[in-house]
């Protein structure tokens, strides 16, 4: 397993795999949205939690038909589904992978942009927070929906049309933690909601994305 | 004498079409007898005029797409443990039907809405956890397009299904948390039954059976032309080895 996250890691920094691409992306949302809504620091500290968590949640869509699609096609995934590792572990040591390049990354230069966008003092915290807790269900949805759509020759449109419904609960949670954090308002009822969809998902979407992958594998 | 035996086509083909003609027609009547006695047989409401008369597609429609969908849960959920193939075709015939209940339900609701709160469109929970399933459904529907192989595609979209139930349940009660958080919402979602007398229930009764009617005809009606299109495919690719 470790040599799996090992590899997979490998893969995503070197080679052009996308590493870096999720946080550019990020990056520029950040910077397009005040040229576009004008610099009025009171218009962007109210829409900042917002834009922050959709900047988050479309870099991470950005990369998601990597996770299985390249192992699919040279033939890795078959190697994988016979090996002693079952299906679900493969999944979920993938959705780490890519937690680990895209969601991490997110969380640490989430204060830097939020500067930018001239996020109140107070929400920086629940900003960290609320996408440490959160991104990990991103990746772990996002793994199912690249389940359901790796065999396709353009799964790519498919897989933001399947995903993005899936990623509303999540969103609305997330941007709700910063929003209450930045007004100074109690943050617990929204924080404990996302805390309890990422448990949820880490805890039951790896099944169905493997018995995805074993329909499409078939 | 068990429900199982209709999973065999053969059998589903013969029933359904025994029954499609009364429920055709039942729906029908209840439709017709509704919808009149809705639109031309009662009162207009002190508040709302005549535009309370939508009421008779709105709730319906809404009730129908919401059950649309546990139709299709219940009928993947029997695809992926028991097989049978009829099963898995009803869930894909149910689908365009209920995507089009939902749509019907967003725009009479619109042009409600224009008339009483003064807005096509309002971030309202309700409003916004319907436009989420309508986007559940086209998911759905684009699922069973894009993948070939028919097996593959009942399996990918059972899946898609039954998880996709948990989170358009989620999102219906993130929606309302939201909602309650930022705006007063409440004063908008006007709950619908608090206001409604007998005179208005008794034909929105009918509507409702009526819908539900509709539903079934159209899902056997639909169900059948799958299974004749399997058949078909059946019969051309023997064609082709012959």
């Amino acid at each position: 397993m470790r040599s799996l996250l090992r590899r997979d890691l490998w893969l995503a920094v070197r080679a052009g795999g996308g590493f870096g691409l999720g946080l550019a992306f990020f990056l520029l949302v950040a910077v397009i949205v005040p040229l576009g809504v004008g610099p009025e620091p009171a218009t962007l500290a109210k829409i900042a939690p917002g834009i922050l968590w959709v900047g988050a949640l479309l870099s991470c869509l950005l990369s998601l038909d990597r996770i299985f699609a390249l192992d699919f096609e040279d033939g890795s995934l078959d190697l994988l589904a016979t090996s002693p590792m079952p299906m679900e572990a493969v999944v979920a040591i993938k959705s780490l992978a890519h937690w680990l390049v895209t969601g991490l990354p997110l969380v640490a230069v989430s204060p830097v942009l939020g500067l930018l966008l001239n996020l109140a003092p107070e929400g920086y915290i629940w900003l960290i927070v609320s996408l440490a807790l959160g991104t990990p269900a991103l990746s772990v949805i996002g793994a199912f929906g690249a389940a359901l759509t790796v065999g396709l020759k353009r799964g790519g449109l498919l897989l933001s049309l399947l995903v993005l419904p899936l990623y509303m609960p999540t969103l609305i949670f997330g941007a709700e933690v910063v929003k209450r954090g930045a007004q100074g308002l109690a943050v617990g009822t929204p924080l404990a909601l996302l805390a309890a969809i990422t448990a949820g998902s880490l805890a039951l979407l790896p099944f169905a994305a493997a018995a995805a992958i074993r329909v499409n594998l078939r | 004498m068990s429900i199982w035996e209709y999973a065999n086509p053969k059998r589903f083909m013969q029933t359904s079409g025994v029954l499609l003609p009364w429920v055709t027609g039942a729906s029908l009547i209840c439709l017709l007898v509704g919808l009149i006695w809705g639109f031309f047989f009662t009162p207009d409401a002190d508040k709302f005029g005549s535009t309370v008369k939508i009421i008779y597609l709105h709730v319906p429609s809404a009730m129908m797409s919401i059950s649309a969908w546990m139709m299709m849960l219940v009928a993947s959920l029997i695809w992926l443990i028991r097989r049978h193939h009829v099963s898995a075709l009803s869930a894909k015939a149910a689908a365009p039907v209920g995507l089009t209940f939902t749509v019907i339900g967003l725009v009479t609701g619109a042009i409600w809405g224009e008339p009483m709160w003064g807005t096509w469109w309002a971030w309202d929970p309700r409003l916004t956890s319907f436009l989420i399933l309508a986007l559940f459904y086209l998911g759905y529907l684009a699922l069973w397009e894009a993948v070939e192989d028919k097996d593959t595609a009942a399996d990918l979209t059972s899946v898609l299904c039954i998880v996709g139930s948990v989170f358009a349940f989620l999102s219906r009660y993130a929606v309302l948390f939201w909602n309650q958080g930022l705006h007063q919402g409440a004063s908008l979602s006007m709950d619908k039954k608090e206001h409604v007398s007998d005179v208005y229930w008794l034909p929105l009764v009918v509507c409702i059976a009526g819908f539900v009617l509709l539903f079934v005809t159209l899902v056997l009606l639909r169900t059948r032309t799958e299974i004749r299109l399997r058949r078909l495919a059946a019969l051309t690719t023997r064609e082709r080895l012959a």
